[in-house]
């Protein structure tokens, strides 16, 4: 069990690390999105239910599209 | 070593996102970078809510058959407060991105240190 | 300069953190409020999830702060976006046959789901925020495989103001009927049956409505292109 946990956690930071080394922006967001999913696993281990469904439907799905819309409108490589 | 990691994995992904999330925000100068970094923020100061409210072999505070055993319920505050901070971090992450895009449209760049010697 | 300020700025935020972390024990019960709460939850609300019975009976207040929170970033970003000028998309070529129909058959699925998950917010996990963000998924989906069809403006804005509308007027007619703001003034019933737990369920659709055409205006504003 605590091994799930720990490569859960692991796998959430080097999301994150990633999220910010990438210099093509989407992929950046889908890094953040990744990170999002495993905090909603994560939420779901800590026995919050309701805060787990919160997450995954907002934080992984919603706020990817909102950036992904917004970056269509902007320039997608980081100068 | 073990019983250590055991107790406190989930402080220290909640603390590593909190940094990480802050790194972004104060060295990179792409705007929607910063915005990226400001919701992987959001997400890690949200774990690190709920793992607190976490109470060691607890089950979750739904009470779905009449009888149920309510001694180890964990505590509902936390989560009900995590819930309202969600749905504002969406929030402000679509203001800020409109924000954004009304930017671009004025400046012609999203690169903070174009757009700070543009204004002089 | 500026990266030497900010790494020594992260090494200070890491130890103060660190620091008050340490203290914190993992997995002791830290409260006694929350001890009330499931203790007495049932017998006062008549709601069995009582994640739902703090949101919206006992700190059902915060919960009007958070509507508003949102109703004010939909209108900024209205705000912030319009030029005035008449709105168009952008020219891309229309969805395969495959898509188009597979978005059209997915489209009552999503919806029923979302509905399902927000009318039975007091008795299971779920509620009104989770059931409005999958309806607003739902028109996501909608924006991305037709590109054709439009959601109407006039239907979208009169279920969001129908939605914080119930909720003030709920509110206050707790106030009319007992002592306070927010009272919970229809019987509370069985619990664990549909129609129990008195003004929770109303509140918790109204809500689920509220959230829903918000993320979907929200989607719409930073689609169209002006």
């Amino acid at each position: 069990m605590i091994f799930v946990v720990s490569f859960l956690v692991v796998l959430m930071l080097v999301g994150a690390v990633a999220a910010s080394i990438f210099r093509d922006l989407i992929s950046a967001v889908i890094a953040a999105a990744l990170v999002s999913l495993v905090a909603s696993i994560l939420f779901y281990f800590l026995q919050a239910p309701d805060v787990a469904m919160a997450e995954a439907a907002i934080g992984a799905a919603l706020t990817a599209a909102i950036f992904i819309i917004a970056i269509r409108r902007t320039k997608r490589y980081e100068e | 070593m073990m019983s250590f990691l055991a107790d406190y994995i989930y402080y220290i992904g909640a603390f590593g996102l909190i940094l990480i999330g802050l790194y972004i925000i104060l060295v990179k100068h792409n705007l929607i970078k910063v915005i990226v970094g400001l919701g992987i923020l959001d997400t890690g100061v949200n774990l690190f809510l709920i793992s607190v409210g976490y109470i060691t072999k607890g089950t979750a505070p739904i009470f779905s058959k009449p009888g149920i055993d309510s001694e180890h319920m964990i505590d509902p505050v936390p989560q009900a407060l995590v819930l309202t901070a969600i749905v504002i971090g969406v929030a402000v992450l679509a203001l800020a991105l409109s924000l954004a895009i009304r930017l671009y449209q004025h400046y012609g760049t999203l690169n903070l240190r174009k757009i700070r010697e543009q204004r002089w | 300069m500026r990266r030497i300020v900010s790494i020594l700025l992260l090494i200070i935020v890491a130890l103060g953190i660190s620091l008050s972390l340490a203290k914190i024990p993992f997995g002791a019960p830290k409260t006694k409020v929350g001890k009330h709460y499931i203790n007495e939850g049932v017998k006062e609300t008549g709601a069995t999830n009582i994640v739902t019975s703090v949101v919206v009976s006992y700190r059902g207040f915060d919960t009007l702060g958070e509507v508003t929170v949102l109703f004010i970033a939909a209108i900024g970003i209205g705000a912030v976006l319009s030029t005035g000028r008449k709105k168009a998309m952008r020219e891309t070529t229309p969805a395969s046959l495959v898509l188009y129909t597979g978005c059209r058959l997915l489209f009552p699925l999503i919806l029923i789901f979302g509905t399902y998950i927000f009318i039975h917010g007091h008795l299971t996990p779920g509620g009104g925020f989770q059931g409005g963000a999958i309806i607003a998924s739902g028109f996501l989906l909608i924006y991305l495989g037709c590109q054709e069809r439009r959601i109407s403006r006039v239907a979208s804005n009169m279920a969001e103001s129908l939605g914080g509308l119930t909720f003030v007027v709920i509110g206050l007619l707790g106030l009319a009927f007992g002592g306070y703001f927010l009272l919970n003034f229809l019987p509370k019933g069985i619990a664990n049956a549909l129609f129990s737990a008195g003004i929770i369920p109303i509140i918790y659709i109204a809500i689920g409505f509220k959230v829903g055409s918000e993320l979907t205006s929200i989607i719409d504003n930073l689609i169209e292109e002006s």
